[in-house]
């Protein structure tokens, strides 16, 4: 295996409940509990459950836009964990983020042109007033707009062009990594192609390593080289795209792959239904967290927590009755 | 004669002085029993062809310019205000995208479906008949869950909930308004099944509205392709998912990523979905087609029938690509 860019090992991020008065918090919410995963340079892991799963906490959590609880962010061998606000900040420049909404995540009174140069002027990348305009330009044209766009206020674009223009603020800093959080779920059908193929082709020319969180499998499954798969705060099931989505091995990853609505009405495919909702982070079911909706479960899946472990070389599963 | 048939209907909306077209000669036949899909991306009138049949606009700005709605025999657009209320939740119930928002936060999920009980089916607004609803829409205890608030509930919960509330005065016709796009996917399954099951054991027709092509495969019996307030396409579901004649329909299919094959890249539709008022001339796709010609920009193409039991509004429909 090449060198990693991107090492999380045991990463937990609890969330207190409060309680009320001035007891200390007795419950905690796992939103992630004990994760490790790594990411090699150039390339993009998918990271896919169901809202309340802990994905989009992990995905911020990685570059500290979310404190973690415990665990190590090693980003090229350094511990982000611990480092102090002014360290952070200079190595924020080798990590950025996407966010979901392209109308939420833009300042609606900022020309675009200071939306993209704020970032450079942070990290003072820039000395003039026109390299600042032309790197802003070249960027545009790098995101598929034009030059002329940089003038303009969010408002005049549509949610694919503002979705652009907040690739090109993350590129901005000409990042290593960047964490997409659902990118084009917000997107119309039609718009999703155009974001999915722009992001492949400028991982291309950039060498960026992508952490894609999302919710939609077969996006994920498209952009990804791995996918890792998350239930309660836990990765259940992580391997190559191909062969999680060909042969899936936990019940859990087979009922989400089944349950996604394929266009194809000739499909022969069966539908696993799961009963049942995501139970509660709070109080997780003991043993397997996935045990009270899983169709296979036995007794010591009731009392058992199933460690994640390698099946096939790079496909691990966290499961006691996987093959 | 089926149940609903809308026929030319057009809807405006009055925005700063000026009336905009949403809606622009939609013409729908839906039979008892039957399910129909609309579907389209965002601002193709789907959602206002929907709330029209039980003229659910706000009016301003919305203005029914044209044609009629007919819903079990009798026009809605001619309605006056008691009989509509006779109508909505009566023969016409809606489940909406959001559950969260569409229930009310302050009162128990039993005493919300109490109401359209009390209102549409008076003598059988009882504890019984609200817990034979919740149990109808596969809600576990439902004993205990009728004093729950909706806060209390998952999504998926909520939006069984919804449909509980929108089958309480027995409708004919559910509409459902993206109901599973809020919902995660095992979710999304959940429920989609359950509606195929309610419509088979209680006979009514469903128009579902979506912008997923693969949910209208699981569920639809027909399928209206619409896009910047047209019908661009209308078919029985297996024929259009397995040979999309509009282009709009064919770019849409594969421009949806899929989980069984090895594809680099994804095929794009060019520019994004015209907005409200700025609707091209011509041919409204034309801007974005792959098969454009010059002549499309010029001449507003006619829904035309071009098999037995398809319609497109293309000309070009059947040339090589």
């Amino acid at each position: 295996m090449s060198e990693s860019l991107l090492e999380i090992k045991n990463l937990k991020v609890y969330f207190p409940v409060k309680t009320g008065g001035l007891t200390r918090p007795k419950d905690f919410v796992r939103a992630v509990d004990d994760v490790s995963f790594t990411i090699t340079p150039g390339e993009t892991v998918g990271l896919v459950g169901e809202s309340g799963c802990g994905k989009t906490t992990l995905g911020r959590a990685v570059i500290r836009l979310i404190e973690p609880t415990a665990g190590q962010i090693l980003f090229e061998g350094e511990n982000l964990a611990h480092l102090k606000s002014s360290a952070l900040r200079a190595q924020r420049r080798k990590f950025q983020m996407i966010f979901q909404d392209p109308y939420a995540s833009l300042n609606p009174r900022a020309r675009v042109e200071n939306i993209i140069g704020e970032a450079l002027d942070i990290h003072r990348l820039t000395p003039t007033r026109a390299a600042r305009r032309q790197r802003v330009e070249k960027l545009l044209l790098d995101v598929g707009l034009d030059a002329a766009h940089a003038q303009r206020y969010p408002h005049e674009f549509s949610g694919g062009q503002r979705q652009r223009i907040g690739i090109a603020r993350a590129l901005a800093v000409e990042p290593k990594l960047i964490v997409c959080d659902e990118p084009v779920s917000a997107l119309d059908v039609s718009v999703q192609a155009q974001i999915v193929n722009l992001l492949r082709d400028l991982q291309q020319e950039h060498g960026l390593a992508y952490l894609f969180v999302a919710h939609d499998l077969a996006v994920v499954r498209h952009i990804s080289r791995r996918i890792l798969v998350m239930y309660l705060g836990r990765i259940v099931e992580a391997g190559e795209s191909r062969s999680v989505c060909r042969s899936p091995k936990h019940p859990f990853t087979q009922a989400l792959i089944s349950a996604v609505p394929v266009v194809d009405p000739d499909s022969k495919r069966q539908r696993i239904m799961l009963a049942g909702d995501v139970p509660s982070p709070i109080h997780p079911p003991a043993g397997c967290p996935f045990h009270p909706r899983c169709p296979l479960a036995e007794a010591r899946c009731k009392t058992e927590a199933p460690i994640l472990r390698e099946l096939e070389t790079g496909h691990q599963v966290a499961c006691h009755l996987a093959k | 004669m089926p149940l609903l048939q809308i026929r030319n209907l057009q809807i405006d909306f009055r925005i700063a002085q000026k009336n905009m077209r949403a809606v622009d000669g939609v013409s729908l036949s839906l039979a008892a029993g039957k399910t129909l899909g609309l579907v389209g991306e965002s601002g193709s009138g789907k959602s206002v062809t929907a709330l029209s049949i039980a003229r659910l606009l706000a009016s301003p700005p919305a203005i029914y310019a044209g044609g009629e709605i007919v819903l079990a025999g009798r026009d809605v657009l001619q309605m006056r205000a008691a009989e509509l209320r006779q109508v909505r939740g009566g023969v016409v119930s809606y489940v909406f995208q959001e559950p969260g928002a569409s229930l009310n936060p302050v009162f128990r999920i039993g005493n919300q479906i109490k109401e359209a009980l009390q209102l549409h089916r008076p003598e059988a607004a009882t504890a019984a008949e609200i817990i034979r609803l919740l149990k109808l829409v596969g809600i576990p205890a439902p004993a205990t869950r009728v004093k729950c608030y909706p806060h209390e509930l998952s999504g998926g919960m909520q939006q069984r909930v919804m449909i509980a509330m929108a089958l309480a005065p027995q409708p004919k016709l559910l509409v459902a308004d993206e109901p599973t796009t809020a919902l995660d996917v095992t979710i999304q399954a959940q429920i989609i099944e359950l509606l195929g099951q309610l419509r088979r054991q209680l006979g009514m027709a469903i128009l579902l509205i979506t912008h997923n092509l693969g949910i209208v495969g699981d569920i639809a019996d027909e399928v209206a392709v619409m896009y910047a307030g047209q019908i661009v396409e209308t078919a029985p579901a297996r024929a259009l998912l397995q040979r999309p004649l509009h282009p709009y329909t064919r770019a849409l299919m594969k421009s949806v990523p899929r989980l069984d094959a090895d594809v680099n890249r994804l095929t794009t539709i060019a520019g994004s979905v015209p907005r409200l008022g700025a609707f091209p001339a011509g041919c409204r796709f034309h801007p974005r087609c792959p098969q454009g010609r010059p002549e499309c920009s010029q001449t507003s193409p006619p829904l035309v029938e071009v098999e037995s039991g398809r319609r497109v509004r293309c000309p070009f429909w059947n040339v090589a690509t």
